[in-house]
């Protein structure tokens, strides 16, 4: 599991890379939170381009950054999911609250 | 039914369990030469049981859980995972899309339902301090499709 941030002018993208299950979302939460409080951008776009495989442990990571991006006064977006990941994220609905490109 | 050849194995109820059974379902599987779709279906669906067993099933105590992935006839895939946790008092609701008993962990409540669509067949039985037993299947398209 990878995460490559950057941020310039308060927009930013997390670049991901690798899984995304139960067990290694843990990990991306605290590094995401750590970033959306610290620097409080008003755009973060989440890039799932290198990401080969997510369960629904995804939709809850996704969720709750999307909810604490709000609190901050921001916007999240999801980025270049995979076929297979979009599937998830359509069961979900989630794009009725997030933006996926 | 007859059974054309059957992978069985335990492993103690860590997350870290979660990529690990992924990755045997995924290799047993190549036998079966599925589409690029059929083998990330089943295994998302493989994912979400495992998770359910380590994140509900053994929430209060660690305990083992049980894969068997089986290859029946007509390109017939059958799992089942299986833990002797704390069980699902009420089977039903914790089938309907969006119920979470972890809200804090950020579940989304969505597995049975991933499992439902990217399976076949799909059959939860469970009992509270008995387990949960969670057996799904999926048919393949033809060779060749």
């Amino acid at each position: 599991m990878k995460i490559d941030i950057k941020s310039e002018n308060g927009a930013a993208i997390a670049a991901l890379s690798g899984e995304i299950d139960h067990h290694n979302a843990k990990e991306l939460r605290a590094e995401l939170d750590r970033f959306i409080i610290s620097v409080q951008p008003r755009q973060l776009a989440i890039d799932f381009g290198g990401i080969t495989f997510m369960d629904s442990s995804g939709i809850g990571l996704i969720m709750g950054r999307s909810k604490l991006m709000k609190e901050c006064g921001g916007v999240l977006e999801v980025l270049n999911p995979q076929p297979y990941i979009r599937r998830v994220l359509k069961l979900s609905g989630i794009e009725r609250i997030v933006k996926i490109r | 039914m007859e059974i054309l050849n059957e992978i069985k194995f335990t492993m103690p109820s860590l997350s870290v369990n979660e990529g690990a059974a992924r990755a045997v379902v995924s290799s047993f599987l190549i036998q079966a030469d599925p589409t690029v779709e059929e083998l990330s279906d089943i295994r998302t669906a493989v994912s979400e049981a495992v998770t359910n067993a380590v994140v509900h099933g053994y929430r209060r105590k660690k305990g083992n859980i049980e894969l068997t992935v089986r290859l029946l006839p007509e390109r017939v895939i059958y799992i089942r995972v299986k833990d002797r946790g704390c069980g699902i008092e009420d089977v039903e609701q914790a089938m309907e899309p969006l119920f979470t008993t972890a809200p804090e962990e950020e579940r989304s409540g969505l597995g049975f339902s991933v499992m439902q669509s990217f399976m076949d067949r799909l059959k939860v039985k469970s009992a509270p301090d008995k387990g949960t037993t969670v057996t799904m299947r999926k048919r393949l398209s033809a060779h060749g499709d």
